[in-house]
């Protein structure tokens, strides 16, 4: 089987995405409403082995390969985005541990991060510091023989629930990345509402006051905390996104064929409408140009190799510029009905715009994949 | 894979981003400003993948990354241990 073309056995993936529209999809518009997300629905997550999606098989996960972790992200993006942010930030945390974890730190976490007893979070951004993250302020200083953490992280996603913070903080002049558990003393959580998109995301900020944690809560080591284990993890958050944004593609370009099928105007369906059509046409030529990016970055990682890592960059890119699109013509589409909440279109729309800010935005994306083809010194 | 092998593919695929005539298999590539962290990460995966080993948390150490002579004995040692292999 090519891993990176062929699909995982049909069966399988209608099994896969009949779990995930029961569960999540049937529901989505309910968690953005309400804005958070029932414990029970991280606890079926789990159950159907998704929340392990990044965890070996030795530790009670189902250690998918990319294509899989892609396929599932495309479902998931499909479904709600605050969801596949999710499994984003979850997948990003437990495969730091289990790809650059000790073997204590893997023996400890993994399992229940895998059974999903503990959820984890990614904590980077700070209330001053987004895009340069070479400039985070966090403090980390060594005492004891173990670490004191100082500083505020924002916009964690389900950092309302999570047991689990990847904090990155600078240590000794270095960027670094630290375990800290929720119930540590002085870290506070303070939930963050009413964002424009993702808005079941359970944002929270994360306020770390001399935080203490032992001396082997450090993720890898010092020298290559940033380069090697933040970026592996980024690597991996951008890959989520990228196949995400192809999963609500998808969903607009859904909501648009139906709709226009459906609604009359001038005496023809909507469907009828060449300039209708125009619209129709472009979606699924985007949505299936920014699938092949996320095939051929799946691709390169099965590979492995230096590659794989300006792939998910280019397919980031794409479908995250392409789906803020699709998602504004989908509401076109629908006329005002796409602008009410009779329609899931206008969530399409407020969370196609965050898949262009977070895990590298957009700009990002281009500075990086442009300085890669000039990659020389 | 021989001596003399490792150390002639990586110090190709190091010198396909160094532009400096003068770089040798001793030149600390970190202290001479050569590379960034893109670089650095491309550089775990190119060894992982060519030589087929799985670098560690513990192999972590900026000593076995620094020039193509470092990388080079760490390569060979990793394919001696046979430890290793990429799952
Ligand atoms: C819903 C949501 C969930 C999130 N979840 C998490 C999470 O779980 N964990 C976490 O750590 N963070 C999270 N974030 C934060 C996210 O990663 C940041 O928003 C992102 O990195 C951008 O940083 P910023 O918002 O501070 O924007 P800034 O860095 O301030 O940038 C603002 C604008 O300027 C542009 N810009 C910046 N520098 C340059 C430049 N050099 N050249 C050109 N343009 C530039 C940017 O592209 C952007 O458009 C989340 C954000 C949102 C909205």
């Amino acid at each position: 089987m090519n891993v990176a073309t062929d699909n995982p056995p049909a069966a399988q993936r209608r099994r896969s995405r009949e779990f995930i529209d029961r569960v999540i999809g049937a529901h989505a518009e309910a968690f953005d409403l309400e804005q958070e997300v029932p414990r029970g629905v991280f606890d079926a997550l789990a159950r159907e082995g998704v929340l392990g999606a990044l965890v070996p098989a030795e530790y009670g996960g189902t250690g998918l390969d990319p294509l899989a972790v892609g396929l599932l992200c495309e479902d998931m993006g499909r479904a709600s985005a605050s969801l596949l942010s999710l499994i984003t930030v979850h997948t990003m945390v437990s495969l730091a541990i289990a790809r650059w974890g000790s073997a204590a730190q893997r023996t400890r976490w993994l399992p229940p991060l895998a059974r999903g007893e503990t959820l984890a979070a990614f904590a980077l951004t700070e209330p001053d510091v987004g895009s340069d993250v070479k400039s985070v302020a966090t403090r980390v200083e060594r005492k004891d023989g173990g670490f004191v953490i100082t500083g505020t992280k924002k916009w964690i996603s389900f950092g309302q629930v999570a047991g689990l913070f990847f904090v990155v903080g600078n240590c000794e002049g270095k960027l670094a990345a630290f375990l800290v558990e929720r119930d540590t003393p002085g870290l506070v959580v303070e939930p963050i509402a009413n964002m424009l998109g993702f808005r079941a995301a359970m944002l929270a900020e994360v306020r770390m006051n001399e935080c203490v944690v032992a001396g082997d809560s450090m993720v890898g080591s010092l020298d290559f905390g940033f380069s090697q284990i933040v970026g592996s993890v980024l690597d991996h958050g951008r890959y989520c996104i990228a196949w995400g944004s192809v999963g609500l593609a998808q969903a607009c370009l859904d909501a648009s064929l139906d709709y226009s099928e459906q609604r009359t105007q001038f005496g023809r369906a909507l469907k009828d409408h060449q300039l209708v059509q125009r619209m129709i046409a472009d979606m699924i030529v985007n949505t299936r140009a920014a699938r092949l990016l996320c095939q051929d970055a799946a691709r390169a990682r099965a590979e492995g190799g230096p590659d794989m890592i300006i792939g998910a960059a280019v397919a980031k890119y794409f479908s995250g510029t392409i789906v803020e699109k699709l998602a504004s013509d989908a509401v076109q589409i629908h006329g005002a009905n796409g602008c009410s909440s009779s329609y899931p279109v206008q969530r399409y729309l407020r969370d196609a715009k965050i898949m262009n800010i977070i895990e590298g935005s957009a700009q990002m994306q281009q500075m990086m994949i442009a300085q890669h083809a000039y990659q020389r010194w | 894979m021989e001596t003399g092998e490792i150390r002639e593919t990586i110090r190709s695929f190091i010198g396909g981003f160094i532009r400096a005539r003068n770089f040798k298999d001793s030149d600390n590539i970190f202290e001479a400003g050569f590379i960034n962290s893109l670089f650095v990460m491309q550089l775990i995966l190119f060894v992982e993948k060519k030589f087929s080993l799985a670098v560690e948390d513990s192999d972590l150490n900026i000593a076995n990354f620094s020039s193509v002579d470092a990388l080079s004995s760490f390569v060979s040692g990793k394919l001696v241990n046979g430890s290793s292999r990429l799952h």
